[in-house]
């Protein structure tokens, strides 16, 4: 990073506020040398304490694009940044995932000169985070049930974005028209792209958000049968491996990434980019050199065995996630746990659809095996219970095993694989 | 199959799920995959029916769910229900009916609605809910009833419901950890009816309360193989030990 324009931008800031900078990026940086983490928290955390208006300081003079949903957020931040950098400008984003108002402060104070920001937000803050850094773009991917013990009802959530966005006449929204949820939350803005992105879950939108009554559905398709709430007409849409822009071309998208959801993630990408004049033969070139995104989908090899890890936090991430499992005979790893980034409630596994996994060899881990295991048992599919990813391993004897973990398992499987995960 | 039990022969025990897509938040198809399974192991046939909110409610059934929902859904599934007239036949011909969370306080007299404002229930159990100051959330142990013979609740509860009591239902159980009704007490039942804050797939870690449901619809159950239900009960210990109780 070039100092002198480090020094320059920071010098805009007002004297409380550079300093939260500065001494927030020591905190990081000594996070990161203790080995405590990343450092992706600490320093917004520190410099939030000294200046409260930190993150609007830090958003000023920047186009800031923020991407939100249940699933994908982390996906489709990366997808957009890579999408951007066929701008060839330094771009602030929080690609690990820390997407509350530290970790996006953070985010921002650790690249002064970014001009432009690509930030993923939770759920619950798109208002407040919407309004402090006036986001040139909202991406909203899809809203389905999670972490409830924590998060507020989904219902209520789309209320809110709803009211959010309809205040901020300038932000352009680019919206999954094939969620009704997420159609209705766009349903007052000024300014909306709608993409047909798919949508595999279904089990929270059986009812009109606006009226309540029952949604009539054919295919992706989508009205309410009482009142005039409809799916919106879309201009980029995900078909098969291809998408369609709005001029009505077909491009194959050709992903390294697997899975359905994440052909979705790449098409929203490629909307956000063509409001930013990236041309999509441009940004597709940059997509398909995405191959791994926080550790998710990476490859690694463990005592002869190539082990892929996937991450999945809720019913509609397990849906998505067991569709881009290898074939059986390959055998599954699956770890749950409910801590409390997980969410310290195991009902959702009731909402996931295990029976697909009988035809495999399946093992089970995490704090809450148990709850997996009763699930499964239910559903008739045969497992093991086992004690850490070794022991699955060494019981599975194949070339390959393909890991499925939540949010805390994920993580505690990458540490005993090591960080370069 | 149907063997053993010979009001069931030639007709399966009948569930009946009501609305799963109003009311299905949190994994509330445990239950009816646990009262399944418990019947099927005791070679009782079952057959499942779903009933989604733009279709009636079958007035034969045997067992009938109700699961969580969000204020509005709530609201819209009591106005469906009462406008419907079948689940309330069915109460009063004498089915289960086994409800949790917003199910249970829509089954009531009243319960509060989006501002917290009452709105009239389906009546079908004497309590009433309003809203209370602070959402329950986590980890519930309840001593239940020693009429009704079942081991000890653990489950989660999610929810900002206070719920009392009229005379015409008791409580279904003491709280020994987590919020409950609000008064110490947990749930309500009377008669065949019957209703619990432990949200979601609350038969999975209580099979002794899901027996008890087909026992109230099926008569005397014969016991299970250890083996079937191992893995039940590692759970329910493990999560009663978590908790200390």
């Amino acid at each position: 990073m070039d100092q002198t324009t480090d020094m320059a931008r920071r010098s805009r800031l007002p004297i409380r506020a550079r300093l939260a900078t500065t001494v927030g990026g020591a905190a990081a940086t000594v996070s990161r040398l203790a080995g405590r983490g990343d450092g992706s928290v600490i320093g917004g955390v520190i410099g939030l304490r000294l200046e409260p208006g930190l993150l609007s300081l830090l958003a000023q003079g920047r186009q800031v694009v923020l991407v939100t949903g249940t699933n994908g957020k982390t996906t489709t931040t990366r997808l957009i940044t890579a999408a951007l950098g066929a701008l060839g400008q330094e771009i602030a984003s929080n690609a690990f995932g820390a997407n509350m108002e530290a970790g996006l402060t953070s985010a921002l104070s650790r690249a002064p000169d970014a001009t432009l920001a690509v930030l993923e937000v939770d759920e619950k803050y798109i208002p407040a985070m919407l309004e402090a850094t006036a986001a040139r773009v909202v991406v909203l991917l899809n809203l389905s049930r999670d972490q409830m013990d924590r998060a507020a009802e989904i219902w209520m959530l789309a209320r809110r974005w709803r009211a959010a966005l309809a205040a901020a006449p300038g932000c352009r929204v680019v919206a999954n028209a094939d969620d009704p949820l997420v159609a209705w939350a766009a349903g007052e803005a000024r300014q909306v792209t709608w993409v047909g992105a798919g949508q595999r879950w279904r089990d929270d939108s059986w009812c009109c958000p606006h009226c309540g009554s029952h949604l009539l559905r054919d295919g992706d398709d989508w009205r309410c049968g009482e009142c005039s709430n409809r799916r919106p007409p879309v201009s980029w849409v995900l078909t098969g491996d291809q998408v369609i822009d709005p001029m009505g071309r077909a491009r194959r998208l050709d992903l390294a990434l697997p899975g359905r959801a994440n052909r979705a993630n790449a098409v929203v990408a490629l909307a956000v980019a063509d409001a930013f004049g990236v041309s999509t033969a441009q940004a597709l070139r940059e997509l398909r050199n995405v191959t791994s995104v926080a550790g998710r989908y990476t490859q690694v090899s463990r005592r002869g065995c190539e082990i892929r890890l996937l991450l999945a936090k809720n019913p509609a991430g397990w849906l998505e996630a067991l569709d881009v499992l290898a074939p059986p005979p390959v055998p599954v790893l699956l770890s749950v746990n409910a801590q409390g980034p997980d969410g310290r409630d195991t009902s959702w596994l009731w909402d996931v659809d295990y029976r697909r996994l009988r035809e495999r060899p399946v093992f089970v881990d995490g704090e809450r095996k148990m709850d997996l295991a009763v699930r499964l048992e239910a559903d008739e599919v045969p497992f093991q219970l086992v004690s850490g990813i070794d022991e699955a391993v060494g019981l599975a004897r194949a070339p390959h095993l393909e890991v499925l973990a939540n949010y805390t398992a994920f993580q505690q499987y990458r540490a005993v694989l090591g960080r370069a995960v | 199959m149907g063997y053993g039990y010979p009001g069931y022969a030639g007709r399966g025990l009948r569930l009946v799920w009501i609305y799963p897509d109003l009311l299905s938040t949190y994994g509330d198809r445990g239950n009816l995959l646990v009262l399944e399974r418990r019947a099927r192991l005791r070679g009782i046939p079952v057959d499942v029916t779903l009933v989604n909110s733009d279709q009636r409610v079958p007035p034969d059934g045997d067992i009938y769910l109700m699961g969580g929902g969000e204020d509005l859904p709530q609201i819209l599934a009591t106005r469906r229900l009462r406008a419907d007239g079948g689940l309330g036949a069915a109460v009063h011909r004498g089915a289960v009916l086994f409800a949790v969370c917003a199910g249970y306080q829509m089954i009531g007299r009243e319960f509060g609605g989006a501002e917290g404002q009452p709105m009239e229930g389906l009546g079908l159990l004497d309590i009433r809910s309003g809203r209370g100051e602070r959402r329950g959330v986590g980890e519930v142990v309840a001593d239940v009833d020693p009429a009704l013979n079942v081991p000890r609740l653990t489950g989660f509860e999610n929810h900002q419901g206070v719920t009392s009591l009229g005379p015409g239902a008791k409580p279904l159980a003491r709280v020994l950890t987590g919020v409950g009704n609000g008064d110490g007490t947990e749930g309500a039942y009377a008669g065949r009816v019957l209703g619990t804050y432990l949200h979601g797939p609350a038969l999975v870690r209580n099979p002794g309360l899901a027996d008890l449901l087909l026992t109230w619809a099926a008569g005397p159950l014969q016991p299970l193989v250890p083996a079937a239900e191992e893995l039940a009960l590692r759970l329910r210990g493990e999560r009663l030990a978590a908790v200390g109780s």
